[in-house]
């Protein structure tokens, strides 16, 4: 069990560090709080995506010299490689994030403008 | 060579005309309305070529770039989301069209930027529906959010804090959205729908894709408001500037359905939710939950807004519930409900619009005498809520009638009688409204004897009009429901 939790470590990082963001998402009073447990909940998905690309036995970016082309002719090991494509999605998602984040200080602003406070409670009491 | 490119058409007009939209008002305020409603009318026109052709001859495949899939992006249209497109483009053009007065009176400074995010909303609906690629679809789905909370976020007092939680709510659903994708793509190297309900039939065994499946269902379930994880759902729509709610309310939660209906029939096999997994009494019980849960609510509400918003709560319980009953019968009627369901709710929400731009209120307590001063606009309401409690010949009967049809089916009881209470809760909430706005004449107006004087003060006709116009199509889906089930919707069941 031990060896299974070292040897996956990234796996359990993006466990703890969802758990945190979704716990300050819920659970934080504060506003921009909750903005920063959101922020840690979407990089926890990115490590988990980058985690996924990884393969073992030393593979790298898939970068192709010209000295590989020429070794390999025309059948590329992709083995040697880890796998771009999470990272790419992960790229999309990383602006899908920053939009997010936009919005919602956006409107953390427009609250603190309408309220004076970034407190839940407080604003549920001016509103009730 | 046009017709090639319909399906890109109906995404990339509107992305095109909002992107253009600001520099159109910041020439001239006023030609952003026509321009939002021309760019809209392009799309349905195209939404309605697409599906003609997928009538005529089958799904239509369109690859992005000529990528072949699995490795381009693929847009797939068959008979459930051509008519989902359809559904889409032409509601929000009737909102469209039915905006103006409306904007004019509740956000005179915000009308380009408005208009902007309006058109992207749409396009972020119809990015959903009309994609094949789940990766694609979370981008779109998360573009549809994010315009749909600035949308909310600029309403009536509250409506900040309202679209923040719906923000931090909307958010933890798209994530686990995509939290679900990443497993899927973990096992498969897929992101391609078709592709994956191909290779992922061999893999059901693995707990790498019962986790993926669980992280879908709740995210979807989240952003369809489901009935525990509908909190967020009342506080916006009742919130929001009328039009973005009539835009929002009917939409947002059936497309949350659809993207429910797609991950569990086509990206995953139905012999997977209902054979493997227990998903049949998950879902009969969340639905069943939600109806009474939602009907109940609704009767609590003083807010003729809030109360809308609740039953589309239990709405959503009616679609999750038939879905569950897992047999053909009742998941022709859960699609053929997504349809009726957003012509009506769309009809309920562009009432509260009218209601809200002429008594400056959606308190039922002001609702008094209303029916003689706008006659036309509670015709057409009294046509949308027979329709929601299911009388015939309104549509709302038919989808109703199949999902008990459904329920005698699977015999399952309790269902049948959570759609009968519903349908009395809705007698009681719609009576109310006809007892407040008939016979209640306001005191002040001086009494009965003088009600027959009363000024009919009608809404401007530009909101009057798409209103009426879907109380008339309430009536012709009603009608001619046959020919809708014929020709679409028994194609979008899946072989169970």
């Amino acid at each position: 069990m031990l060896e299974l939790m070292i040897a996956k470590y990234n796996y359990w990082i993006y466990i703890i560090l969802m758990m945190i963001g979704f716990y300050a998402m819920i659970a934080k009073n504060n506003l921009i709080k909750k903005v920063i447990g959101m922020n840690i909940f979407q990089t926890a998905i990115i490590l988990f995506y980058i985690s996924i690309a990884f393969k073992k036995d030393g593979a790298t970016l898939p970068i192709l010299t010209a000295a590989d082309v020429h070794a390999a002719h025309d059948a590329i090991n992709t083995a040697q490689y880890i796998n771009p494509l999470p990272h790419v999605l992960m790229l999309t998602a990383i602006v899908v994030m920053v939009a997010t984040l936009g919005v919602a200080l956006a409107i953390a602003i427009m609250i603190y403008r309408k309220y004076h406070t970034l407190e839940e409670d407080e604003i549920l009491k001016v509103l009730k | 060579m046009i017709v090639e490119q319909t399906p890109i058409l109906i995404v990339v007009i509107p992305l095109m005309c909002a992107l253009i939209c600001p520099l159109i008002g910041w020439l001239k305020r006023d030609l952003c309305y026509p321009w939002t409603v021309l760019s809209l009318l392009a799309s349905a026109v195209c939404s309605f070529v697409v599906l003609g052709s997928v009538i005529q001859n089958g799904p239509v495949h369109y690859h992005l770039g000529s990528w072949m899939p699995p490795w381009g992006i693929e847009y797939v249209i068959d008979h459930l989301n051509g008519m989902m497109l359809v559904l889409i483009s032409g509601s929000s053009l009737l909102v469209a069209i039915y905006s103006k007065e409306s904007i004019e009176q509740e956000l005179p400074d915000k009308f380009v930027y408005f208009y902007t995010i309006f058109i992207l909303q749409v396009t972020g609906f119809l990015g959903i529906v009309i994609t094949g690629d789940v990766f694609n679809l979370y981008v779109f789905l998360e573009i549809a959010s994010l315009a749909g909370y600035a949308l909310i976020a600029i309403g009536e007092d509250g409506a900040p804090l309202a679209s923040f939680r719906y923000l931090v709510l909307g958010t933890i659903g798209a994530c686990f959205y995509l939290l679900g994708v990443g497993y899927i793509y973990m096992v498969t190297g897929s992101l391609n729908m078709a592709d994956l309900s191909g290779i992922l039939p061999k893999l059901y065994g693995s707990r790498v894709v019962l986790v993926a499946f669980a992280f879908f269902m709740v995210g979807i379930a989240l952003k369809m408001a489901l009935f525990p994880l509908h909190v967020w759902l009342p506080d916006a729509y009742t919130k929001a500037p009328s039009v973005a709610s009539s835009l929002l309310a009917p939409l947002m939660t059936k497309i949350a359905i659809y993207v429910m209906i797609r991950i569990m029939f086509t990206v995953f096999r139905p012999y997977l939710s209902f054979g493997l997994l227990p998903m049949s009494q998950i879902m009969l019980f969340a639905g069943i939950v939600a109806i009474f849960a939602g009907a109940i609510m609704a009767l609590a509400q003083t807010d003729f807004k809030r109360m809308l918003c609740y039953i589309i709560v239990a709405e959503v319980g009616y679609m999750v519930g038939g879905i569950g009953l897992a047999n053909a019968v009742a998941i022709k009627g859960a699609i053929l409900h997504i349809l009726n369901d957003v012509i009506m709710t769309l009809g309920l929400f562009c009432v509260a619009g009218i209601i809200s731009y002429k008594m400056k209120s959606h308190n039922l307590a002001d609702f008094k005498g209303i029916f003689r001063k706008m006659p036309l606009t509670m015709a057409a309401f009294l046509t949308v809520a027979l329709s929601i409690i299911g009388v015939p010949p309104t549509c709302g009967f038919f989808s109703k009638w199949l999902l008990i049809q459904g329920s005698v089916v699977a015999g399952n009881w309790i269902f049948i009688v959570a759609l009968l209470f519903s349908s009395l809760i809705n007698i009681i909430l719609f009576f109310r409204i006809i007892e407040i706005g008939y016979y209640n004449i306001d005191e002040s107006g001086g009494g009965h004897g003088q009600a027959a004087t009363t000024v009919i003060e009608e809404a401007p006709v530009s909101m009057l009009v798409p209103t009426i116009t879907v109380a008339v199509i309430i009536l012709l889906v009603g009608i001619y429901n046959q020919s809708i089930l014929i020709n679409i919707v028994q194609f979008a069941v899946p072989k169970l």
